[in-house]
C-alpha cells in the first residue's frame, strides 16, 4: 500500500523541530490547514487529513475538532474513510463524549454491510468505545452475527459480546445459547472467542455458571486434543499448540471446577496431563504451566495434584528468570495459608530472594516471608528479615517493621529475645514504626520485671549513642525514669560495665529535651523521666528542680503544664512527691485507662482536683423511693412500665455525681456556659429562687436542656438540688449540676444539662421537681412543662 | 487488557490503545506516571509491576516499550507472550520493523494491532490469519473503489 505523502511529510517536519516552541509553530499551521480542509465538504484527502491530526494527538495536542470529521467519515461509502474514520473514533471519542452517540446509527449499518472488513470495523469500534445505550441498542445484531456468518465475523462478534456483557451485565441472558454452540466450532480464533464469552458470563452471573457447568467435557476433550496433537505450524508457539486457547480453557476450568467435586474430577487427568507433559523450558509453556498450576489449587483437586502443583512453584522459584520467580511467589502467597507445610519447604529459596535487587521482587519475598514464620524457625527467619530490614527500600520499611513486631509478639522464644529485636528494629528503622508500637514495648518492659536492669542499661546505652530515632528515645527515656536506680546501681551480669553517675544519667535527658531532633511528645517523656528520678536518685534533686522550672515558662503547652505541675509538687507536696512518682504497678494489657507515659500525669491530675472537689459539700441522694414518686405524678399507668428505665437514668445521676471523674465536671462547667440560642424562659420562681429552662436542638430528636437556678432573696440557697421525668419513650440523661448552692443576691448560678432524646417525636413533656433549704427549711417544689421554647 | 502503550526511551507515546472510558485528563495522567515509573526501573528488573491497582507488564524491544494494564486475574506471562506477538506481526508486515516505521505509519500499527485483539482481549490465534486480514484490507483500500461487489466476500479467516 502506497504510504500517505502528506502524512509522513508532515511527520518529519514536526520531527525535525528542534526546539518545543518550533514543533509547536509547525503543528499549529498544519491544524489550521487540516481545520480549513474539514470545512470543505468533498475532499479527496480527508483521510489524510485525518490521520494528521490522529498523529498531532498523539504528541499530546488538543484535537477535538476532528470529533465530527471522524463521525462524518465514518458514514462515507469509501473504506479507506471509514478505516481512519473509525480509528478517529477510538481516538478521540469515548462514551462519555456526546458525539459518541452519533456514530451508533454508523454501526448500526455497517454491522450489515456486505463487506466483512467494514463489519469488522464497525464491530472493533463498538468493542473499543461502546457505552451502555450503544450496547443495547446493538446487542440482538450482534447476537444475530454470532450465529449466522463466518468465522471471521463471528470471533470479532464474540469479543463484542464479551464488551456489551461487561457493559450491560443483563443482556448476558440473550448471549448464552449461542455461546454454548460455539464450543463445536472449529476454528480456534472463534473457540477463543466463545471460551472467553463464557468465563465472563459466568463470572456475571453465579446461575449461568451453573448452566455452564455441563460444558465441563467439551471444555476438557478440545484441551487434550491441543495438547496431544501433533504439530500444527498455525497455532505453534515454541512447541506449544495454541497457548493463548490453552490458557483461557484453563482459566474457564478453574472457575467451573471450584467448589464443585464432580466438576473437579472430570478435569483431573487433563490437569495431571498438562502439568507434566508441558515443556517449561521458554515462557510460553511457563505460562500454561502457570494457569494449569492456580487451576489445581483452585478447584477442588486430589492431594497428588496439589502436591504436584506446588512442586512446579517450586521449580519456578529456582529458575533463573526474575519474572518467573515472582510469578511463583504470587501463587504461593495464595495457598501460604492452605497448603503451610508445603510452602515451608520452599522456604530457604523464598528468603535468599529477599536479598534480589529488584523491588517487586522483594516485596513479594517479604509477604511470603512473614506468612512463613512459625514457632519452630522464629530465630532463623527473625535473624534474616533484621538483615533485610538494614537494607531495605523506604517504600516496604513500613510493612517489614509491623510484619516483623507481629512475628515476634506471636512467637517470641523469651521476652529478652523479644525485647532485643524490638530494640534492634528500633534503632535501624524507628522513623517507620507505627505509634502503638512505644506502648506495647512499655509494655511488654514492664512485665519483664526480671529484665529490668538488663532492659534500661541497655536502653541507655542507645540512647548514648543515638537520639534522633524517637520512639527509641520515648521507650529509652521512659525506662531511665522508670528503673533509674537500677542504672546508677552500675552492675548488670549481660552487659559490660560501664560507669554511670547521676549527672550523666541526667546530661543524656537534658541533650534529649533540649534538641531539636525530639518532637514535644519525647520531650514531655523525657521531662517526665527527669522528675521521677528525683525519687531514684539522693543527691541531684536541685539540678533536677532547676531543669524543671526551666519548662515552666516553655512555649509548648504540654511541656509547660506539666513543669508546672512538677513544679508545684516540689514547693506545696514534697510530702507526696514520693508517693506520686514510685514505681509503676505491671501494666495490664487493655485497661481501660491505660495510656503510655501519661499515666504519671493522669495522676497528678486527678489529685489536684480532689482537692478542689473536697471543698463542696456532697450531694443530697435522695432514695428511690422519691424517683417513682415523681413518676407516679405524671399519672398514667404507662408511665409505671418506664419506671425501670428512667430510675436507672436518674440512678445514673447520682453515681455521676459521687464519683466525680475530672472530665465529666469539665465538661459539665463548660457545658453551664454554653449560650442557648433562645431566650431561657423561667418556669418556676417563688422565695426569690427562679429556674429558667433553655433548649436547643442539636439533631433530629436531640434537644438539650439547659437549667439555670437562680437566688435572688437575702439569704444563701443551699441543697439546691433538680430531677427531671419524661413521657415514656423519651430518653434522659441529666448531667452532673453544677454545684448545689445559690448565693444571696444572684451573685452565682447552678447550671444543669438535661439531654433528651426524642426518637419517636412525641410531645415533648417534663415535669421538674426542685429541692433546696433556705433559711434553715427545706422546700420542695414541682413545675411541669407542656411547650418547650423554640420547639414546635 | 485495560490499556496498552507503546513510548521510546525518551518518553514519547507512540502508540496507546484503551480499552476502558477515562478522560482525556486521566489517560494523560496516567501515560504520564506510567511512563516515569517504568523509565525508572533498571534493565534487568521484573517484567512485571504493581501500580496503583492494576498489574503493569512491560517489555522493551530495542528503543521502544510495549506496555499493557491487565487486571489482577489476567496471566501475566500470556500477557507477554501477546506482547511478543504483536511485536512479530509487526515485524513481518513491516520487514523487520523498527521504530520509525511505528512512527511513520502509526495507523497501520493501529490496524495491525485490531485484527490481533478487540475489546483487551485476543481475536486471532494464528500469525498468518492476522497477517492475511491486514492484507485484504490494505488491498481494499487501494482499490478505493466504492463498488464492493469487485472483492470476493470469501470466507477469509
Amino acid at each position: 500500500m502506497s504510504p500517505s505523502i502528506p502524512l509522513q511529510e508532515m511527520i518529519r517536519a514536526i520531527r525535525s523541530a528542534r526546539t518545543q516552541c518550533e514543533e509547536r509553530g509547525v503543528i499549529q499551521r498544519e491544524c489550521a490547514a487540516i481545520r480549513a480542509q474539514f470545512r470543505q465538504s468533498d475532499n479527496d484527502g480527508r483521510s489524510h487529513n485525518l490521520a494528521k491530526l490522529l498523529y498531532v494527538h498523539m504528541l499530546g495536542y488538543p484535537a477535538h475538532f476532528g470529533q465530527m470529521e471522524c463521525v462524518r467519515m465514518i458514514a462515507s461509502p469509501r473504506y479507506s474513510e471509514k478505516r481512519v474514520g473509525y480509528l478517529g473514533a477510538m481516538m478521540l471519542l469515548d462514551e462519555k463524549q456526546d458525539a459518541s452517540l452519533l456514530i451508533t446509527n454508523s454501526i448500526k449499518n455497517d454491522l450489515s454491510h456486505s463487506s466483512q472488513y467494514v463489519q469488522s470495523l464497525a464491530l472493533c469500534t463498538l468493542a473499543c468505545i461502546g457505552s451502555a445505550e450503544m450496547c443495547k441498542d446493538l446487542a440482538p445484531e450482534i447476537d444475530r452475527l454470532l450465529r449466522a456468518s463466518n468465522s471471521y465475523i463471528k470471533k470479532k462478534a464474540a469479543l463484542c459480546a464479551i464488551h456489551i456483557v461487561r457493559k450491560v451485565p443483563d443482556l448476558g441472558e440473550l448471549f448464552i445459547p449461542t455461546a454454548r454452540s460455539l464450543l463445536a466450532e472449529k476454528h480456534h480464533g472463534v473457540l477463543h472467542g466463545a471460551v472467553v464469552l463464557i468465563t465472563v458470563l459466568c463470572e456475571c452471573n453465579p446461575e449461568t455458571l451453573e448452566r455452564f457447568r455441563k460444558t465441563v467435557p467439551d471444555l476438557v476433550r478440545i484441551m487434550k486434543s491441543l495438547v496431544t496433537s501433533g504439530y500444527s505450524p498455525e497455532h505453534d508457539v515454541a512447541g506449544i499448540s495454541d497457548p493463548f486457547l490453552q490458557v483461557r480453557i484453563l482459566r474457564l476450568l478453574r472457575i467451573l471446577g471450584r467448589n464443585n467435586e464432580a466438576s473437579s474430577d472430570t478435569m483431573n487427568d487433563l490437569l495431571a496431563q498438562v502439568a507434566t507433559n508441558t515443556d517449561s523450558t521458554k515462557t510460553v509453556g511457563n505460562a500454561v504451566l502457570y494457569e494449569t498450576v492456580l487451576t489445581v489449587l483452585d478447584i477442588k483437586s486430589e492431594s497428588g495434584l496439589r502436591i504436584l502443583a506446588v512442586n512446579i512453584l517450586g521449580r519456578f522459584l529456582l529458575n533463573n528468570d526474575r519474572n518467573i520467580r515472582y510469578i511463583a511467589m504470587t501463587s504461593l502467597q495464595k495457598i501460604v495459608g492452605t497448603d503451610h507445610i508445603a510452602v515451608q519447604r520452599h522456604r530457604g529459596t523464598i528468603v535468599d530472594c529477599l536479598k534480589d535487587p529488584d523491588a517487586s521482587v522483594k516485596r513479594r519475598a517479604l509477604d511470603l516471608s512473614l506468612a512463613l514464620v512459625s514457632a519452630s524457625n522464629i530465630r532463623s527467619m527473625m535473624k534474616e528479615l533484621l538483615v533485610f530490614l538494614s537494607c531495605c527500600p523506604p517504600e516496604l520499611r513500613a510493612e517489614a517493621t509491623s510484619g516483623i513486631f507481629h512475628a515476634a509478639e506471636r512467637y517470641a522464644p523469651s521476652q529478652r529475645w523479644h525485647i532485643d529485636t524490638i530494640l534492634h528494629v528500633l534503632t535501624t528503622a524507628g522513623g517507620d514504626v507505627r505509634d502503638e508500637t512505644v506502648p506495647n514495648l512499655i509494655l511488654l518492659i514492664t512485665n519483664a520485671s526480671e529484665l529490668h536492669c538488663y532492659t534500661v542499661h541497655k536502653l541507655y546505652r542507645a540512647l548514648l549513642t543515638d537520639i534522633s530515632q524517637q520512639p527509641l528515645v520515648q521507650v529509652a527515656c521512659w525506662c531511665v525514669g522508670e528503673y533509674g536506680d537500677l542504672l546508677l546501681r552500675g552492675e548488670c551480669q549481660e552487659m559490660e560495665p560501664i560507669e554511670v553517675t547521676a549527672d550523666s544519667v541526667l546530661d543524656a535527658l537534658e541533650t534529649v529535651l533540649q534538641s531539636h531532633m525530639s518532637t514535644p511528645t519525647t520531650r514531655g517523656f523525657a521531662l517526665t523521666a527527669t522528675m521521677k528520678l528525683s525519687t531514684r536518685i539522693d543527691d541531684n534533686v536541685d539540678r533536677i528542680r532547676s531543669i524543671v522550672s526551666i519548662y515552666g515558662s516553655c512555649i509548648d503547652v504540654e511541656l509547660q503544664q506539666r513543669a508546672v505541675e512538677y513544679n508545684a509538687l516540689f514547693k506545696k507536696y514534697d510530702h507526696m512527691r514520693a508517693a506520686v512518682l514510685e514505681r509503676m504497678p505491671v501494666i495490664e494489657r487493655n485497661s481501660p485507662g491505660h495510656r503510655n507515659g501519661d499515666s504519671m500525669g493522669d495522676v497528678i491530675k486527678e489529685a489536684e482536683v480532689d482537692k478542689v472537689k473536697r471543698r463542696e459539700p456532697p450531694l443530697p441522694q435522695p432514695p428511690a423511693t422519691q424517683v417513682c414518686d415523681l413518676l407516679d405524678l405524671l399519672g398514667d399507668s404507662e408511665e409505671s412500665v418506664r419506671a425501670g428505665p428512667a430510675q436507672g437514668g436518674t440512678v445514673t445521676v447520682q453515681s455521676t455525681n459521687t464519683a466525680k471523674p475530672a472530665g465529666e465536671d469539665l465538661l459539665d462547667l463548660l457545658g453551664g456556659f454554653e449560650p442557648t440560642p433562645l431566650a431561657p424562659v423561667t418556669v418556676y420562681e417563688k422565695n426569690g429562687v427562679t429556674l429558667t429552662l433553655g433548649c436547643e436542638k442539636h439533631s433530629d430528636s436531640g434537644v438539650t436542656v439547659t437549667l439555670k437556678g437562680c437566688n435572688s432573696s437575702d439569704s444563701d440557697v443551699t441543697s439546691f438540688a433538680l430531677q427531671a421525668a419524661v413521657p415514656k419513650s423519651v430518653h434522659l440523661h441529666m448531667k452532673a449540676p453544677s454545684g448545689d448552692t445559690l448565693p444571696a443576691g444572684g451573685l452565682a448560678h447552678v447550671t444543669q444539662l438535661v439531654l433528651l432524646d426524642n426518637p419517636s417525636k412525641v410531645n415533648l413533656k417534663m415535669r421538674i421537681r426542685i429541692s433546696y433549704s433556705s433559711g434553715g427549711s427545706s422546700i420542695q417544689d414541682t413545675v411541669q412543662i407542656d411547650s418547650f421554647p423554640g420547639l414546635s | 487488557m485495560q490499556f496498552m502503550l507503546l513510548f521510546s526511551r525518551q518518553g514519547k507515546l507512540r502508540l496507546q490503545k484503551w480499552y476502558v472510558p477515562l478522560s482525556d485528563k486521566e489517560k494523560k495522567k496516567i501515560t504520564r506516571e506510567l511512563v516515569q515509573t517504568i523509565l525508572a526501573r533498571k534493565a534487568k528488573m521484573c517484567s512485571f509491576l504493581e501500580w496503583r491497582d492494576l498489574k503493569i507488564v512491560y517489555k522493551r524491544y530495542a528503543s521502544l516499550y510495549f506496555c499493557c494494564a491487565i487486571e489482577e486475574q489476567d496471566n501475566e506471562l500470556i500477557t507477554l507472550e501477546i506482547i511478543h506477538r504483536y511485536v512479530e506481526l509487526l515485524d513481518k508486515y513491516f520487514g523487520s520493523v523498527c521504530e520509525l516505521d511505528i512512527i511513520f505509519n502509526f495507523e497501520k500499527a493501529y490496524f495491525i494491532l485490531d485484527e490481533f485483539l478487540l475489546g483487551g482481549e485476543a481475536q486471532e490465534t494464528s500469525k498468518k490469519n492476522v497477517l492475511k486480514a491486514i492484507e485484504q484490507g490494505d488491498l481494499l483500500q487501494e482499490n478505493q473503489s466504492a463498488d464492493w461487489g469487485g472483492l470476493p466476500r470469501d470466507e477469509l479467516l
